[in-house]
């Protein structure tokens, strides 16, 4: 009896710290406006603010951890952090080995971006960032797929001449077609993936109940979509 | 210019100094901490008890075997996990849940190594603290290959004469063979050296942000949107930088190197030794 009420005790112990524990963040931060790093070196973009306000309405205490996209969901599910909140698609890939909130944004076209007009992107060489479902969308289309480590050098690739083209979010894309002369948006745009979520890893039940509830208020108030438009990330809800 | 001066101290800038000093310092830690794998791994070698010979004799093999890329990416997750699970059967005897839950590797929150909730520097310095480990029996793998070689390489009459004049195997060990093996060594230990500094960037699979990381990120195309110095891509000459350092590293490396070997080489039985006699009589 004694023994029942001691780990009973523990066990309300634990579970109070487990509550008062802090949630670390991993995002990539190079991937503007989603997530870069600022001037001042801190995480910045579109999911820093959201992150913050979703910690805030979950009442969270939360940090934020720079990882390689690369190995951003091994390293969840090893418990280095929490939550990826990187602009990751939620796929049917992804979602056997992480489970995702619902989508803080709705789904949304990827677009390429090329130096000339008359580029063939169904046949020729197209540059991605690797494990994107942008490059799982060209390696099945036929074309000729190069795969590169960050979002950077898929756009330095075209640059050089060695893509003839790039996939990738139109919303990463646009600013840097914006400043660039010779960069143009080509050929249509493609429908990809269903919406960004955060990913958390698959026994973490509990706090993905939280960040869903977050997003949804969120969404209600409209405020979800604000952070949207005040980032130019992506369409509305 | 006055842009150039703002936008070369704005707060990213200092975090890549700073990661500058990361890399000295891991070089600073590491290498001491490799040559003591390397002497304890040549000792456990050439010891006259089997397994313990089999002991530093496989360390040697299997280290040295296995690409540094696939060491670094498995054995760190491995070392992180091993020390958590240890932590997690003496901190949480009552857990009942399973620790592998398909993918997701899960502890109880007291036996997180940081614990969730420390700071962030905690965690950079503990993936250091990792990054140390990993660097240090990689290249105390090798070294102790070239210690091993050393200590071979020292003649066997010097060895005969310490028996002769009475004096134990463990005497003769640190009194004759040690000193006179550096020498031997010491070629083979000085392109150890060069190689880890080379090896730095690996840091950055370890999550560690290097200098690579950070000339790979401030290089990067920046649009004026999301900062106050938009640039295009000068990737080229942050890494031309990190060339020159490295080099300089390199040269400088050399050249204390080079006073070690002469001075290493004062009364040796070797050709080095020789000549430094011939200076001195001449």
């Amino acid at each position: 009896m004694k023994n029942l009420i001691l780990t009973t005790a523990a066990l309300a112990l634990t579970a109070g710290i487990a509550m008062a524990d802090t949630v670390r963040m991993g995002t990539e931060g190079a991937y503007a406006p989603w997530n870069f790093i600022n001037d001042a070196g801190e995480i910045d973009g579109f999911e820093r603010e959201l992150g913050d306000e979703l910690c805030k309405r979950a009442e969270l205490d939360c940090e934020w951890v720079k990882n390689d996209w690369d190995s951003i969901i091994p390293n969840l599910v090893s418990g280095n952090y929490d939550v990826i909140i990187a602009g990751m698609s939620i796929t049917d890939e992804r979602d056997e080995v992480i489970d995702f909130t619902q989508n803080y944004t709705p789904p949304d076209p990827s677009a390429f971006v090329a130096m000339s007009d008359d580029v063939d992107v169904a046949g020729g060489v197209i540059a991605a960032q690797t494990g994107t479902i942008q490059a799982g969308y060209v390696a099945e289309s036929g074309a000729t797929l190069v795969e590169f480590a960050s979002p950077e050098e898929t756009i330095a690739a075209v640059r050089n001449g060695e893509a003839d083209a790039v996939l990738a979010d139109k919303s990463f894309l646009a600013p840097i077609v914006d400043e660039d002369g010779e960069l143009r948006f080509v050929a249509e745009d493609v429908p990809l993936g269903g919406g960004v979520g955060m990913g958390i890893r698959e026994s973490d039940g509990e706090l993905k109940e939280k960040f869903n509830a977050a997003i949804q208020s969120m969404k209600d108030d409209g405020s979800l979509n604000e952070l949207i438009t005040k980032w130019e990330v992506s369409s509305t809800f | 210019m006055r842009w150039l001066s703002c936008y070369l101290t704005n707060g990213v800038h200092w975090s890549f100094y700073a990661s500058f000093l990361k890399v000295l310092a891991l070089l600073a830690v590491t290498a001491p901490v490799a040559l003591g794998f390397g002497f304890v791994g040549a000792m456990a070698a050439r010891s006259h008890v089997p397994p313990v010979s089999w002991l530093g004799k496989g360390y040697i093999a299997i280290v040295r075997g296995v690409p540094d890329i696939a060491f670094f990416m498995f054995f760190v997750i491995a070392l992180d996990q091993a020390f958590e699970w240890t932590r997690h059967k003496i901190l949480c005897p009552d857990w009942t849940d399973p620790i592998r839950q398909g993918n997701d590797f899960l502890v109880c929150q007291a036996a997180k190594l940081p614990l969730g909730s420390a700071p962030e520097w905690v965690h950079e310095t503990y993936g250091f603290f990792l990054a140390v480990i990993t660097f240090s029996i990689v290249f105390g793998a090798f070294a102790a290959n070239v210690l091993f070689g050393g200590m071979r390489a020292v003649p066997h009459a010097q060895l005969e004469t310490a028996e002769a004049y009475g004096m134990s195997r463990r005497q003769t060990f640190w009194k004759i063979l040690v000193p006179q093996m550096w020498v031997y060594a010491l070629p083979g230990l000085s392109n150890l050296w060069m190689v880890l500094i080379k090896a730095t960037p690996l840091l950055f699979l370890l999550g560690v942000e290097d200098i690579v990381y950070w000339a790979r990120e401030l290089g990067g195309t920046k649009t004026s949107k999301f900062t106050q110095y938009p640039h295009g891509d000068w990737r080229m000459w942050y890494f031309l930088f990190l060339l020159i350092f490295y080099l300089g590293m390199t040269r400088v490396s050399e050249i204390g190197l080079e006073k070690l070997m002469r001075r290493l080489s004062h009364g040796q039985a070797t050709a080095g030794g020789e000549l430094l006699r011939k200076e001195t009589t001449a």
